[in-house]
């Protein structure tokens, strides 16, 4: 077993794992932040995405000990209490999601794509930036919806 | 419009849950104790077990149990069954091989199950199942849908001769057969629905708890149909008396036909949680998803349509060869029979069917429902071979489909294929159809990518479904083993608020919103102040679960009639409170009043007095909770055009999908904004299945492609934004006037989208999926055809 500090969601946590446990392994199991899905065991499909150093990642990629010392933000760290962050809200509100089980990795994924490329998303940007996550529910189109008007609310336009 | 009622777009309540990570999927929960539970499968896809050592694996680190098929059988646990009843062309029922959860003697598919290691953690079962022992001796596989009953195939079930499940011939053959003698032109197709891997995002898992005080199994599950879960695990697999048995399927993560069935990860969680007296929790991975979820499709057919010098269609001859996979999974029967044959009329007034279906096994995962199940076969079938009617014939497609269209002053219209459609003008979602796609606009669109080097097609599909599954009597007689009604409670609470307990299941529909804005239309309470309750057997009083666009025109009925009772007691009781008579009570917009006076009383306030009733009306019960079972008379029939139009990289066979539109007739809409949802999503898995999803298994029956990497599910940027609008009409069956909207959109696409190419390519045809390989091999044998 190993010790793995790591700050989740701006607490510092820390846990005794084995030194294959995956991170999404570490924050579902280990700390019960169960908003961080699987959804494959290939990388594929975004389910398990979450922020690193501010840098999305599909924590099913990332051993628990790789993220000792980081910063690791996931679904839970993104909303203010019961209120909804601006892509969250975006997401409610264009109908971005239906079974929810690709949602947190959706809206994670979101986050970084207006990180990295501003707040005015145009759809083949988006489209393209979405190709690691998978929903099987919505067709896209509203997701798509959901994450240029998310990136607009949060440029405060 | 009420802004919360029939027609509103309101935002859903449950999303807030999913958005900020509080959905509570089954992998989600955890109890104290767990312990996790890994199965041992076949590596081969057919074999016989000459013996299991589990010596090594028990004395792992960690290992609570390592049972087996013996343990099972010892313990009278039943196989797993198949609720419908085909009769096979010698009179007989359909042959039925068993099929224990886990194996017991021989293994018939690659990911059947062997045994289960229970241990204290998942590694410790998953390191743990790598040593139980099996000694395989390995026969030859099946796994061609078009060769496993041919002669001399390997035997898979001494049951099944012939690796014949059932062969249902339906439908007037002579007839059939004098139409094609006298036909001016006969137009013939072959063609694959190729296999599909239903692949709802959250993969299969299950919990289960035994409390030795009550001796209650409670299984976490995820499933669309909790009580059909608890009904078949009682009745047919004796895991414990249904009073016994509690089965919840929380938060589920879409299911689309995959979640319905009963399957034996969760039969064995749901025994080992008893047997070891720990709770057992089991979660799929994505592989075992691919290896051990009941597929979909999977159809060899040749369809022939006779036709008069006009292009009308005087008479259609079906062959299909079915696959059932290795075992009969819960619905397996029913899909490629009732399912699919029936629906062969499509929207055409074809007077003369018939159809002959030949079920097979082979080595390969169970086939069952799939998003559309049956219905997008048939589509598929009726709208491919109407396309290469219209090139025969020298019609454009539009025209043939308007020429045979079942009239609009036909309906109720009664197929020739048991079906009898309740409402529908499919003329005007045509017209809408080819006025949103800017149909008249195509050929200058065509010629433009032209000289950018781009083939430019377009397709149509002209589809009709049966949902709002169904008419139990109807059901009965084809050989269902359940009713198809389903059952609503709703209840006031004192204070005023309302809980609604539905037996259908959400896992992405959006129930929780709909159901609440029906009852927010009927009674006048805002939704906030609304709950949804489903998928649990404790909570729920019954129901049969959530498949076939089911939910709103059935369960959605049986909530509006609980509502519909809540009013009647209602007036009673303000009757009574306003000293009025109860014929001149006024309800209203939540309120109950005296007809022309002022008198009135809230539904809260009379739920109040419904249970504190110090004054209250004589002979009336007490309390304000009422439920309602409804078993339609009909099924529903949703039905509509969509347009494909794509552009094909001659150099690449890439397929880019420029614009999609489609018009639907759903009926009365709750709330569009979640209608466009599911329509949107159908699309989508449609579109996957033409163009992207292809199950492959090589002839030693080893699934190749069992990944992400290798089976490839539609993202985003191989999608375009749809254009979605629709032509509703009004179905005179359904009390709400609704329809079903969930699998339309699987249903409608494929053949808009392989017409499509076809029309790009100028072929007759080509198979699903249009990989850029497939597309780009018929261009280049089409330039060659040409040159
Ligand atoms: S679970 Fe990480 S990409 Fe699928
Ligand atoms: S909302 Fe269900 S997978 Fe995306």
């Amino acid at each position: 077993m190993v010790t793995v500090n790591i700050t989740v969601n701006g607490k510092p946590v820390s846990g005794e794992v084995e030194s294959r446990t995956l991170l999404v392994q570490f924050l579902r199991d280990n700390l019960r932040l169960t908003g961080t899905h699987v959804g494959c065991d290939t990388s594929q499909c975004g389910a398990c995405v979450v922020h690193v150093d501010g840098k999305s990642i599909k924590s099913c990629t990332l051993l628990a000990v790789q993220a000792d010392g980081a910063e690791v933000t996931t679904i839970e760290g993104v909303a203010n209490g019961s209120e909804l962050h601006p892509m969250q809200q975006a997401f409610m509100d264009n109908h971005g999601l239906q079974c929810g089980f690709c949602t947190p990795g959706m809206v994670m994924t979101a986050l970084d794509i207006v990180n990295r490329n501003g707040n005015n998303l145009d759809e083949a940007t988006v489209r393209k930036e979405l190709e690691g996550n998978i929903c099987r529910c919505t067709g896209y189109h509203n997701i798509v919806k959901s994450v240029q008007a998310g990136a607009k609310n949060m440029g405060g336009s | 419009m009420n802004e919360q009622g029939i027609g509103a777009s309101v935002r859903r309540k449950e999303d807030q849950r999913f958005l900020i990570g509080k959905g509570n999927y089954t992998d989600d929960i955890n109890v104290a104790g767990q312990t996790h539970a890994v199965f041992v499968r076949s590596p081969h896809a057919h074999a016989e077990i000459k013996g299991i050592d589990t010596s090594a694996a028990m004395a792992a680190s960690g290992v609570v149990a390592v049972l087996t098929g013996e343990d099972l059988a010892a313990d009278g646990i039943g196989p797993l069954i198949c609720g419908v009843t085909v009769t096979s062309d010698d009179g007989e029922p359909h042959r039925a091989p068993a099929h224990p959860a886990l194996a017991q003697g021989k293994v018939n598919y690659v990911g059947d199950h062997v045994a289960v290691v229970i241990a204290e953690s998942k590694s410790e079962a998953r390191d743990a199942a790598e040593l139980v022992d099996v000694d395989y001796s390995v026969l030859p596989a099946v796994t061609g849908t078009r060769s496993a009953a041919d002669p001399g195939q390997q035997q898979i079930h001494e049951v099944a001769p012939g690796n014949v499940c059932f062969n249902w011939p339906f439908g007037d053959k002579d007839g059939v057969e004098a139409a094609f003698a006298a036909a001016h032109k006969v137009s013939k197709l072959d063609l694959v629905n190729n296999r599909m891997v239903t692949n709802p995002m959250e993969p299969r898992a299950a919990l289960g708890e035994y409390n030795t005080g009550t001796d209650e199994i409670t299984l976490h599950v995820t499933t669309q149909n909790p009580h059909v879960h608890r009904l078949v695990l009682s009745a047919f697999n004796q895991l414990a008396p249904e009073h016994k048995l509690r089965v919840v399927g929380p938060d589920v993560g879409g299911g689309f036909g995959a979640k319905i069935f009963v399957y034996a990860e969760e039969l064995v969680v749901g025994w080992a949680c008893r047997k070891v007296n720990r709770p057992v929790k089991w979660n799929a991975d994505r592989t075992e998803a691919f290896l051990a979820d009941a597929h979909g499709r999977d159809h060899v057919s040749t369809a022939e349509m006779a036709m008069d010098g006009n292009g009308k269609f005087l008479a259609m001859r079906v062959h299909t060869k079915a696959n059932l996979g290795a075992y009969l999974s819960t619905f397996g029967t029913m899909v490629p029979s009732y399912l699919y044959a029936f629906l062969l009329a499509g929207q055409y007034a074809t007077p003369l069917i018939y159809s002959e279906v030949k079920a097979v096994f082979t080595n390969t995962a169970p086939v069952d429902a799939s998003r559309g199940a049956g219905r997008p076969e048939a589509t598929y079938l009726v709208e491919r071979l109407v396309d290469i009617c219209a090139s025969d014939m020298g019609l454009d497609p539009a025209e043939i489909r308007r020429r045979n269209f079942i009239p609009v002053d036909a309906f109720p219209y009664q197929t020739p294929v048991v079906q009898c459609y309740d409402s529908g003008d499919y003329p005007a979602a045509l017209d809408k159809a080819m006025e949103l796609a800017d149909y008249d606009g195509f050929e200058s669109r065509a010629a433009e990518a032209r000289a950018r080097g781009k083939l430019r097609g377009i397709g149509f599909s002209s589809y009709v479904e049966a949902c709002g599954i169904a008419p139990s009597a109807a059901v009965g007689q084809l050989g269902a083993g359940v009713g198809l009604w389903e059952s609503a409670q709703v209840r006031f609470n004192p204070t005023g608020n309302v809980q609604v307990f539905t037996g259908t299941h959400s896992h992405g529909q959006g129930h929780e919103t709909t159901f609440a804005q029906l009852v927010n239309d009927q009674l006048g309470v805002p939704i906030e102040n609304i709950e949804v309750i489903h998928g649990d057997t404790a909570k729920t009083q019954f129901g049969m679960g959530t498949y076939g666009s089911r939910s709103l025109a059935v369960g959605g009925v049986a909530i509006s009639r609980a509502c519909d009772k809540l009013v009647a007691k209602g007036k009673k009781i303000a009757a009574h409170a306003l000293e009025a008579a109860e014929g001149d009570i006024e309800f209203a917009d939540g309120s109950f009043s005296v007809a022309g006076t002022d008198k009135a009383m809230s539904i809260g306030e009379v739920a109040f007095n419904a249970y504190v009733p110090h004054s209250y009306p004589e002979g009336v019960e007490p309390g304000f909770d009422e439920n309602a079972f409804f078993d339609p008379t009909n099924f529903s029939f949703p039905a509509g055009t969509h347009i494909c139009e794509i552009e094909v990289d001659p150099e690449t066979g890439v397929v880019e999908i420029v614009k999609y539109s489609a018009v639907d007739d759903f009926g009365r809409l709750i709330n569009p904004m979640i209608v466009e949802g599911q329509v949107h999503g159908g699309i989508a898995h449609g579109v996957g299945q033409a163009l992207l999803e292809g199950c492959s298994y090589d002839s030693e029956g080893q699934l190749i492609t069992a990944s992400y990497m290798d089976y490839a599910m539609p993202r985003a940027d191989n999608l375009p934004s749809f254009d979605v609008d629709y032509a509703p009409t009004n179905p005179p069956d359904n009390p709400l006037g609704v329809k079903g909207c969930g699998e339309a959109g699987a249903i409608g696409a494929p053949p808009a989208v392989i017409n499509a190419i076809s029309n790009a390519l100028g072929v007759k045809h080509i198979d699903m999926p249009a990989t850029p390989e497939n597309v780009w091999r018929a261009a280049q044998q089409a330039t060659a055809a040409s040159a």
